[in-house]
């Protein structure tokens, strides 16, 4: 059997276990408080799997050790932005979520302000940075399909990703977050067994001398001195100060993002109590951390192994670095048909990897239109819980479809950079007005607004003028020049736009409300009042 | 807390950056200061995820405790 064949297979299974699960857990929801969060009902560890399932893309698995096998430290860089990220959110974030808020991002915003127009900021913005998101997510898997099981052309592609897509709007139409979050617990099993098995096969390899495999793979490389001492991919010599100040606006853009991620956030709701969701954020950073460690293995064995011009014939951004490194250690300890079995395996944990997150990124952005921008922006709270959810439903197919479409166009393109839009906007617009709101007194409506719209605008602005969008040959449009930002990511400036517009928004208005903000701070930290797990 | 560990761990990406030879001083074989100081941002994240645990569990927990159920009035 082909590896090609054998992945295939395995990928159904996990498909058919998961939709099985899904159906399973349709069963059990029946409340917006199990369609939106799942019914409060996951332990901590349950919930640091999920988030650890939901946070670990494609993008991390193949992308990292992509980047760690062709540029050597530079890729190590990237992970390590990925997992500081989480101390912001559990040392600021997570708990006083949880106490305050009920479904959404946008819930903890309200609650002091006045709610129509910050939710609708919310709102917006949550459903900009999801569908920024979800769309790298699908035309990766695109093209991720056609590397792994030998596709070629768009239309296979296309159909690749139309089948993606409708597996993820099941997830979330018939799942709601108890279905997606086993998906996820689920993929998150799947991705660090196999992750740890290729990493201890290839230390094996390598006596567990961890000096003389990044000695090889610096060997195997392109450039051994940028390998191991930086500068082979950001910030490289050529790019001058630009690229330093890049590296650190993707630093800052990195490690703040991550706490204002709509779908991530959503996550801390689905828990007890707060102190469940500080146990689930202590998983997290658990399964996070030491798969981030993991790469480094696996980037340092696919440039040692297999050598950075295989790699890169394969595909130049690396992104078939892991599963060709599955396949050489396989076939170096195994033979032949152990290379097929380990690629194989690899392939089908990467398919479930993206299936996973694109399920939570609909989700987040299907619940936030029905809960903020529906139920209490349109309908101005005068709605059942059953209209919400069907409203909820009807969003989370409606976002899939217009993801399909758009994975479909965008096909081919490099869209990287829509990630770290993502992380950008989330940290310049949503994450000043989370902490503001949830640890500033004077902080009001018109500052709520101020902060996430002056965030988002001036992160999508700085992106649009950036290098990335035009003015070189792998932008967006090579033969236009409109880039007067010399940076590829906003976020050394768009965040701290993000946090001036909030401060001048709340100065410039006269609404203070302190007696509102004292009841944020004694719920937020002591959960009285909190939402509790629903009873059935 | 937030702040020093904000602090160090831009401090990591500014030397990443503008550091390099600094950063490329190998250690162990093969092994530089670059690799020790990026396993040293993981170390000292689970270093301060756990102690942040422990903080919150000893002297966070039993406050909140208490003054939840003052207002809410009945124990759990």
């Amino acid at each position: 059997m082909s590896s090609e064949a054998l992945s295939t297979v395995l990928f159904l299974l996990f498909v058919a276990a998961t939709l099985g699960i899904t159906f399973w857990a349709s069963r059990q929801t029946k409340t917006a408080a199990d369609y939106y969060a799942g019914g409060r009902s996951f332990s901590g560890a349950q919930n640091g799997l999920a988030i650890g399932g939901d946070y670990m893309s494609a993008a991390s698995f193949l992308g990292i050790a992509g980047l760690i096998a062709l540029y050597g430290y530079d890729g190590f860089l990237y992970s390590i932005g990925f997992l500081v990220a989480w101390l912001v959110a559990l040392l600021l974030v997570a708990e006083l979520m949880r106490n305050s808020g009920k479904f959404t991002m946008a819930d903890v915003l309200a609650f002091r302000m006045s709610p129509r127009p910050v939710r609708t900021a919310a709102g917006v913005s949550t459903i900009t940075v999801s569908i920024f998101y979800l769309l790298a997510q699908m035309v990766g898997a695109g093209a991720l399909v056609g590397l792994l099981l030998g596709i070629e052309g768009p239309a296979a592609k296309a159909w690749t990703i139309v089948a993606v897509g409708i597996l993820m709007i099941v997830y979330v139409v018939v799942g709601g977050m108890k279905g997606t979050t086993w998906v996820q617990i689920v993929k998150a099993v799947l991705l660090m067994g196999g992750a740890t098995l290729v990493t201890l096969l290839v230390l094996g390899k390598y006596g567990f001398n961890l000096s003389s495999l990044m000695g090889e793979a610096a060997a195997q490389s392109s450039n051994p001195t940028t390998y191991t001492g930086g500068g082979g991919r950001y910030a490289t010599e050529a790019q001058g100060l630009a690229g330093k100040l890049d590296l650190i606006s993707l630093g800052l853009a990195l490690v703040l993002g991550t706490a204002g991620l709509p779908h991530i956030l959503i996550r801390f709701y689905t828990v007890p109590t707060a102190k469940d969701a500080r146990k689930s954020v202590l998983w997290g950073i658990g399964i996070i951390g030491t798969f981030y460690l993991l790469t480094l293995v696996l980037g340092f064995g696919a440039a040692a192994l297999v050598g950075s011009k295989t790699i890169a014939a394969q595909d130049a951004a690396g992104n078939t670095a892991a599963p060709q490194l599955a396949q050489a250690i396989g076939q170096a300890i195994f033979g032949e048909v152990g290379g097929t079995i380990l690629l194989a395996i690899i392939a089908a944990v990467a398919f479930a990897t993206i299936l996973a997150v694109v399920a939570g990124l609909t989700l987040a952005s299907s619940s936030s239109f029905a809960h903020d921008l529906y139920a209490h922006v349109f309908k101005r709270g005068d709605v059942t819980e059953k209209e919400e959810v069907l409203v909820a439903r009807i969003s989370a197919f409606v976002i899939g479809a217009v993801s399909i479409g758009l994975g479909i166009l965008a096909q081919g393109q490099n869209v990287a950079f829509l990630v770290a839009l993502a992380f950008a906007v989330a940290a310049s617009g949503n994450l000043p007005a989370i902490l503001y709101s949830l640890f500033w007194k004077r902080f009001n409506t018109a500052g709520a607004v101020a902060a996430i719209y002056g965030g988002l605008v001036s992160a999508l602005v700085l992106v649009i003028f950036s290098p990335v969008v035009s003015g070189k040959a792998t932008s967006l449009f090579p033969d236009a020049n409109f880039a007067w930002f010399p940076l590829s990511n906003p976020g050394l400036v768009s965040i701290p736009i993000g946090f001036l517009a909030g401060w001048i928004g709340t100065k410039l208005s006269k609404e203070y409300n302190a007696a509102k903000y004292a009841e944020i701070e004694v719920r937020s930290l002591t959960g009285v009042g909190a939402e509790k797990a629903a009873e059935h | 807390m937030t702040a020093a560990f904000l602090v160090w761990y831009l401090l990591y990406v500014v030397l990443s950056g503008f550091a390099r030879d600094f950063m490329g001083i190998k250690v162990l074989g093969n092994i530089n200061v670059a690799l020790i100081f990026g396993v040293l941002q993981f170390v000292s994240t689970f270093g301060i995820a756990w102690a942040y645990a422990r903080h919150a569990e000893k002297k966070l927990d039993p406050i909140a405790d208490e003054i939840r159920h003052e207002i809410e009035g009945r124990p759990e």
